[in-house]
């Protein structure tokens, strides 16, 4: 066991190493392209040039970061046939379906386009320009689009049957998928807080030509529409998170349970603002949760079911169960899931020894649509993952990393919105050059900005540990049982590459960045 | 129209400062890392490589899931 756990942990190590190295630059291509495109459409309306100085300056940032960025999503999908084979069997084309699509539709539009927006400056008319550009923009976000698709069925997975025959998960509605409401909150909640940390980018930059007196007339307008930009987007991205959180509280109670360090449901429940945990508080002790928090009272019942007085379950409601609000023990979990794997197995075996009558009649069990199908899924194929647990424990996120990195973004969030306004007021009176101790701060706001995006999918995906599909499948079911020297060894391997290519963005970018804009008045 | 689109892109290339032509290197470089070196050598499907027909791929799963983890 021991060992497994080693292998799940550098896995789970593995891939994170992975998605977060990719998130670095999926973010910034997301909002920049909006960006250069809005930019793009005040040259094709003024004509000035300066307009399309300024757009050529941000799109070569963009291709910097888009061809050092481009692929490092594959890596994702490698590890998906290499390090969760069971997992990548068991979802079957619910993965590969919106993949395919993505690759399809959404690359190639971004790939065709790409071209006339880097290379069609005077070869291509100014309107088909535009047209293409904006193109990009929206190619590059319906990428997102899919990918977040197959991450929300993980989260909730919504719009499938499972085949005992094929040992897969198999689509029965597309749209159930796809516009699954986690779908579609992490969507519009990914998409615009990228936006954000796209906006900080092009304020970083703008802010270190305004410190130099460099380049003014672009770093206040780049800066004027950053701030635009990131503002309306934080806007929404208060409505998308709070769509998030409510899903969240609705298909992953645990993980707000987590989030929120609440050990103990209750009614009427306060959200933390701030808070510091006490480190020694587990589920097995009476000890204090907290060594401090300030609490917002009535909002976590308001954000979790739209209701003041309504009741959210904490860790141990989820553990030990609770009659009064119809929550299932772990345990009665845990003993369901292991009816239905037996299923499985009894399934497995008529289907070797050939007996017929056995295998139609269990059969049945996995049809939604016959009436002992009906039964069994609801009540016993729901809980198939809890199965593979060992104790109830293993149902407990890591409550501390889940905690804090929740906070830090919305904390960051907020912080961010006040630095869009302080920045717009002062460009409007075209003060901002002056304003020494504002620019440091925009400078350096991209560094915040990356943290709290990171610090978003720590949330989302530490959050809903143990399991790699939410109620069906824990990652320790999920995992490759390839030796750990193996899974270390390609870990080390990414690390090296990783960090060799962001050094080689970094000296081109900041390169780029300190050359400026070509023709471009001082 | 097919060969206006190419021609953009060989006169694009042809045309791409030293900047671009350190891009195209590491994108070169990253796919020959990524598809050759890595999945060839590190990153094998393993189901793929493994079992030869979707049905012993099937069973091999199912194995794996009604096998009690201890």
């Amino acid at each position: 066991m021991d060992e497994l756990v080693s292998l799940v942990n550098w896995s789970r190590g593995q891939f994170a190493l992975t998605a977060m190295y990719h998130w670095i630059f999926v973010p910034i291509t997301l909002g920049l392209t909006i960006m250069i495109a809005i930019m793009l459409t005040r040259y094709y309306k003024t004509g000035n040039e300066e307009w399309k100085t300024m757009t050529k300056f941000w799109m070569k940032l963009f291709i910097i970061n888009f061809v050092v960025g481009v692929a490092t999503g594959i890596i994702l999908e490698f590890e998906f046939g290499t390090n969760w084979s069971n997992y990548s069997w068991f979802v079957g084309d619910i993965f590969g379906a919106p993949l395919a699509i993505e690759g399809i539709l959404a690359f190639f539009m971004e790939a065709t386009f790409i071209a006339v927006m880097i290379f069609g400056w005077d070869r291509v008319s100014k309107k088909f320009h535009l047209v293409s550009t904006w193109l990009v923009a929206i190619g590059s976000n319906l990428s997102a689009l899919w990918i977040l698709i197959a991450n929300a069925w993980m989260q909730y997975p919504a719009g499938t049957v499972f085949n005992p025959a094929t040992a897969r998960n198999e689509m029965i509605n597309f749209w159930d998928v796809a516009l699954s409401p986690v779908a579609v909150n992490k969507f519009l909640h990914a998409t615009t807080s990228s936006y954000i940390v796209a906006a900080l980018f092009v304020i970083s930059v703008s802010s270190w030509y305004l410190l130099k007196k460099r380049n003014l007339f672009m770093a206040k307008k780049s800066m004027l529409i950053a701030a635009i930009f990131g503002l309306i987007s934080s806007i929404m991205v208060i409505f998308t998170g709070d769509g998030s959180a409510y899903q969240v509280a609705q298909k992953q109670p645990m993980k707000l349970a987590a989030m929120e360090g609440l050990y103990q449901g209750k009614s009427q429940a306060g959200l933390v603002a701030i808070g510091i945990l006490n480190p020694k508080k587990d589920i097995t002790n009476d000890e204090k949760p907290y060594y401090f928090k300030i609490e917002i009272p009535y909002l976590l019942s308001f954000l979790s079911n739209r209701d003041i007085n309504s009741f959210v379950p904490g860790i141990e409601d989820l553990i030990y169960g609770n009659e009064e609000h119809n929550i299932l023990s772990a345990e009665e979990k845990m003993a369901r899931g292991q009816v239905a794997i037996k299923t499985l197995q009894e399934y497995q075996k008529a289907k070797k020894s050939n007996d017929t009558a056995n295998l139609t009649e269990i059969s049945k069990k996995f049809d939604p649509n016959t009436k002992e199908g009906e039964h069994f899924l609801n009540n016993y194929f729901k809980y198939f993952g809890y199965g593979y647990l060992n104790d109830p424990i293993e149902l407990v996120p890591n409550v501390a990393l889940t905690f804090y990195s929740f906070h830090i973004m919305v904390s960051l969030g907020f912080l961010f919105i006040l630095l869009f306004i302080i920045i717009l007021l002062y460009v409007w009176r075209d003060t901002i050059e002056k304003k020494k101790f504002l620019l440091y701060l925009g400078l350096w706001s991209i560094l915040f900005g990356f943290i709290a995006s990171q610090m978003g999918w720590i949330v989302a995906e530490v959050g809903r540990q143990p399991w790699i599909i939410q109620d069906l499948m824990p990652t320790v079911a999920a995992v490759t049982h390839l030796s750990v020297s193996t899974v270390q060894t390609t870990f080390v391997l990414f690390a090296i590459i990783f960090t060799t290519l962001l050094i080689a963005e970094l000296r081109i970018m900041f390169n780029q960045i300190r050359k400026g804009p070509d023709n471009f008045k001082k | 129209m097919i060969k206006k689109f190419i021609n953009l892109y060989i006169e694009g290339f042809r045309n791409i400062g030293n900047t671009g032509k350190q891009l195209v290197g590491i994108l070169f470089f990253k796919i020959l890392i990524f598809f050759v070196i890595m999945k060839l050598l590190f990153f094998p499907n393993v189901l793929n490589k493994n079992y030869k027909t979707d049905e012993e791929r099937a069973d091999h799963v199912i194995e794996q899931l009604t096998t009690k983890i201890k």
